[in-house]
């Protein structure tokens, strides 16, 4: 089975810093906006280096989607940055109607996302932001696994024309997919090759996915791990050739089952193929306070998860 | 009622408390809740009529709504120590399973607590409601309210700005926390906001300058003159100015100190500056 190693866990928001620095050297039509949370979206460097490309708009998301759409009239090519909550629901109708409707090309990044932001409780503890976006015509979402998946993505989405989501977390967890990857929005990775189950995976789980597939390889169970980093749109393709070969399905992600990856991957099912289905996501609850790890394991969001999950599926067949 | 000496002495347990809960789970935003102690205190000791048994309608009391949300620590500390829940209780903020979430909630039914906060800016909507509720019900008692200076960049506080004077609602007293700073710096750097009082004054509230929110005894006067200020047509704002971390020299004016907790020996130090006074929990 082929295995991946962590080469130092970091956040996946500094992802998104370095690949905005980036950005900053690299297009100068990339502009940033951001809503009192400078520190919190490691957007520093890109003001340091570019103060007059840079917008503090103080608290105020509803006018920071407002501007950053009103900036794309005359090219410039705006990245919003807040919490994923405030980047969502806070600001779905001036998403919906001067971004999406209108087909602006900005790009809504979205740090603290789902339950790993920890302590400061469910307020801020987002689980419905994959669902209110994947829902808005001509949006696309996407939710990166590790920093370096993060930085890919966030360059990629400079080049990508139109409205996108781009959701990321606070802790910092393992590093492990390329550094020099080329991410292409909209096509499912690979990461391991089985037969018995498929295990589609988006953001933190991703890693958890692969550590499930670990133990369960030890338990003669072979499970191929997709990372589903674009929510929308779907890589039907890879999950129909997927669950042809292993006739079942887990899905797993830091969100609602409502709303989720799981429901879209169900569509896609029951419409070309359908198969068992066991869903890894918090059951339409919302969160708590308490540190990542507590959370991810109250609310059966990690590799004892997928492994359950999967053994559960696959006596389904 | 306590006197003077016995509020600032509870004042200074509760900056204790703040400092030990923030501290004990290396999160949480002491510089805001340090800085609105005094008015806190005031508040639950002195100025709000308060039934002894919470329950989730008020009727027949006033009403305090915390739009700024983050600065739990303050509010759960005065709660507790104003007889709502144990003081030992403290002792699990922000844990797994705690009633006292990182933002205050009702979900977990803490007593003293009304509505949810931690996203900022709705807090004036909510009180204005509940004292449009209070009239209907032919309640004559008072709905107060503390929202950040930085909070009002949020428009929606705007829009209810507007709705209270229009619609006389002039059973409320709004407090702004006038500590001149917010997270990615002072409030004149991230955002000016210009002359907050013109702003009020313009919208038709009727404003009530505290010029030392840090101050137990100027807190007291500023608030009983809001209060004599209700029931005349027009919704009552006070502009209480505060130092963000006040009562701990090192966290003192500085935006530093907004949502990031002390180390162990910050906290020796900042419990050194702030002796026990009615016992820790
Ligand atoms: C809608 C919303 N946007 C952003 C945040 C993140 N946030 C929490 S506190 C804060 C700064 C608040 O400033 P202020 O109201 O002045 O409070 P202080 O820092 O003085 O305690 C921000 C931006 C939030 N909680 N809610
Ligand atoms: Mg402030």
């Amino acid at each position: 089975m082929k295995t991946y190693t962590n080469t130092g866990s970091k956040d996946t928001r500094s992802g998104f810093g370095a690949g905005l620095t980036e950005l900053g050297q690299t297009n100068e039509n990339v502009v940033a906006l951001c809503a009192d949370l400078i520190g919190s979206l490691k957007m520093d460097d890109f003001k340091a280096n570019h103060p007059e490309r840079f917008f503090q708009v103080g608290i105020a998301e509803a006018n920071m989607i407002g501007l950053a759409a009103g900036m794309t009239i005359g090219g410039k090519i705006p990245f919003t940055g807040t919490f994923a909550n405030f980047s969502t629901g806070r600001v779905y109708d001036q998403i919906r109607q001067s971004v999406a409707y209108s087909g602006k090309n900005v790009k809504i990044c979205a740090s603290h996302a789902g339950l790993t932001l920890g302590e400061d409780g469910a307020t801020h503890q987002i689980l419905e932001d994959i669902g209110l976006m994947k829902m808005l015509p001509e949006m696309t979402v996407i939710n990166t696994c590790d920093y370096n998946q993060t930085k890919a993505a966030t360059i990629a989405l400079a080049k990508h024309d139109g409205p996108a989501y781009l959701r990321f977390g606070r802790p910092k967890v393992p590093n492990f997919t390329p550094e020099d990857q080329n991410f292409e929005i909209g096509k499912a990775v690979q990461l391991t090759e089985g037969t018995d189950v498929t295990i589609l995976a988006t953001g933190h789980l991703v890693w958890e996915a692969l550590e499930a597939a670990k133990s369960l390889h030890e338990k003669g169970i072979s499970a191929e791990v997709i990372n589903i980093h674009t929510i929308k749109p779907l890589d039907d393709k890879a999950i129909l050739e997927s669950v042809a070969k292993t006739g079942c399905v887990v899905s797993a992600e830091e969100h609602n089952v409502i709303g989720g990856l799981g429901e879209s991957v169900a569509r896609v099912l029951s419409q070309h193929k359908p198969a068992p289905q066991e869903f890894v996501g918090t059951q339409d609850t919302f969160g708590e306070s308490g540190t990542s790890d507590q959370l991810m394991d109250k609310y059966g969001l990690n590799a004892k998860a997928i492994i359950n999950a999967s053994e559960k599926v696959i006596k389904r067949k | 009622m306590p006197n003077t000496q016995q509020l600032q002495d509870l004042t200074t347990q509760v900056r204790r408390d703040i400092l030990r809960m923030v501290h004990k789970v290396n999160s949480g935003h002491p510089g805001g809740s340090l800085g609105c102690a005094e008015f806190f205190v005031s508040l639950y000791q002195d100025i709000m009529d308060r039934n002894d048994t919470f329950d989730m309608d008020g009727i027949g009391e006033d009403l305090f709504f915390l739009s700024n949300g983050h600065i739990s620590p303050v509010y759960y500390s005065v709660l507790a120590r104003s007889g709502y829940f144990p003081v030992d209780e403290l002792n699990t903020f922000r844990l797994l399973n705690s009633r006292l979430q990182g933002h205050p909630t009702t979900h977990d039914g803490l007593p003293g607590v009304r509505i949810a906060s931690g996203s900022l800016g709705q807090g004036f909507s909510v009180a204005l409601g509940a004292a449009q509720s209070k009239k209907l019900n032919g309640d004559n008692h008072l709905v107060y309210s503390l929202h950040g200076d930085g909070e009002l960049q949020e428009g929606q506080n705007w829009e209810g700005i507007m709705y209270a004077a229009g619609n006389k609602v002039d059973n409320i007293i709004s407090t702004i926390d006038l500590n001149g700073q917010q997270i990615d710096g002072s409030t004149d750097v991230v955002l000016p906001m210009g002359n907050i009082r013109a702003k009020f004054e313009a919208f038709g509230w009727t404003v009530v300058d505290i010029e030392n929110g840090n101050d137990i005894t100027a807190v007291l006067e500023g608030m009983a003159k809001a209060k004599s200020l209700t029931g005349k047509g027009k919704p009552v704002c006070v502009l209480l100015k505060t130092i963000m971390g006040n009562g701990v020299d090192f966290m003192m004016h500085t935006h530093a100190w907004h949502g990031k907790a002390p180390n162990d020996e910050q906290l020796a130090e900042g419990l050194a500056q702030n002796a026990e006074t009615l016992g820790d929990y």
